[in-house]
């Protein structure tokens, strides 16, 4: 099968943040790389720094800042699902689980990144990870593609153990600091942060490495 | 947004008076707050687009400021607003609350019609 990548998160920066570099090699190798995004992040309650927007430009400019976003990290398919950025858990379950799995059935991943459910803090990440699980259950486990999930809850190493993928993203790190630069909004404070202590350790842990669970089915 | 001018603010609110306006109101400490500390939990609530009538308002304080509107059966409140959309007019007035590192805690915003509803759905 042709690799194909599929990215399903709620928020922009969800992306860049926890698997931006892996995306950058995955672009490098030639794949090329879908990524359903849930929300505009429009309850985001950072506005940049010093604080560029308001409660009703937010989506506006989160979604140019995503569109920027995907340039340096070499999304070329980027599909907006439309839900409001807090709301995705309430929404129709299964009409989201039936997005997800036309897309997938459309593009025919191979590898598909999303939240662990359980270990991603945000009911949104939540929701996302669960439906896309379910729209990947539909498909016999055979044809599965491989499913990596992101976990940062704060008890995730201790239920999970060490995440079984570690990648090293030091000979990209340039280019996934400038998709972080794109989301500015929701980095400048951080990147400000950055300049007083470039040791920050906030920020050098998104530029080393990145890390996931190659998740287990349980459902055949 | 810049630092809330209430004499300006108090004007635009006697704008909304006595008329069916659309009100948002929100507060947040943010998804994230639950990983900073076990015993801390993300508290927060909006409401958007839901349709009041008030008779009075006012704004006060020294910075933070405080509103409150008093409807037929009941009030709206809000407090810890340090910004305002100078931009506002009296068909829409946009007021939040920042923390010291530009984060929101807070909106409160008024308008004659709804507020935006742009989803990013591709058409």
């Amino acid at each position: 099968m042709k690799p194909h990548v599929l990215l399903v998160f709620p928020h922009p920066d969800d992306e860049t943040f926890g698997l931006g570099g892996s995306i950058i090699l995955h672009a490098q190798a030639g794949t090329p790389i879908t990524y359903l995004c849930g929300t505009l992040g429009e309850m985001g309650r950072q506005m940049g720094s010093p604080i560029t927007a308001n409660r009703e430009t937010l989506p506006h400019i989160r979604k140019q800042e995503l569109q920027e976003a995907c340039k340096h990290l070499g999304i070329s398919d980027l599909r907006l699902m439309g839900y409001h950025d807090k709301t995705v858990e309430f929404e129709d379950r299964q009409a989201m689980v039936d997005r997800i799995f036309q897309v997938v059935q459309e593009i025919q991943p191979t590898i598909v990144y999303t939240y662990y459910p359980g270990h991603s803090v945000h009911p949104d990440h939540e929701a996302m990870a669960e439906a896309t699980i379910e729209a990947l259950e539909r498909i016999p486990i055979e044809n599965r593609p491989v499913l990596y999930c992101l976990a940062f809850s704060s008890n995730h190493l201790e239920v999970l153990g060490q995440p079984d993928v570690v990648v090293d993203i030091s000979s990209v790190a340039e280019r996934k600091m400038n998709a972080i630069k794109a989301h500015y909004t929701q980095s400048a404070k951080m990147l400000e942060r950055y300049e007083d202590d470039r040791q920050h350790a906030e920020l050098r842990h998104f530029l080393e490495a990145e890390r996931y669970y190659t998740y287990r089915w349980t459902k055949a | 947004m810049q630092p809330i001018s209430p004499e300006k603010v108090q004007l635009l609110l006697e704008q909304f008076f006595n008329r069916d306006v659309y009100l948002h109101l929100e507060t947040t400490n943010g998804s994230y707050a639950v990983l900073r500390g076990e015993k801390t939990i993300s508290v927060g609530s909006f409401v958007r687009n839901v349709v009041v009538r008030f008779e009075r308002g006012m704004i006060t304080g020294n910075g933070p400021y405080r509103v409150g509107l008093k409807m037929e059966h009941g009030w709206i409140y809000a407090e810890g607003l340090t910004d305002w959309e100078p931009d506002s007019t009296q068909n829409g007035l946009l007021l939040a609350g920042h923390d010291e590192e530009g984060r929101l805690m807070i909106a409160f915003q008024l308008s004659v019609t709804p507020f935006g509803t742009e989803s990013g759905e591709q058409e």
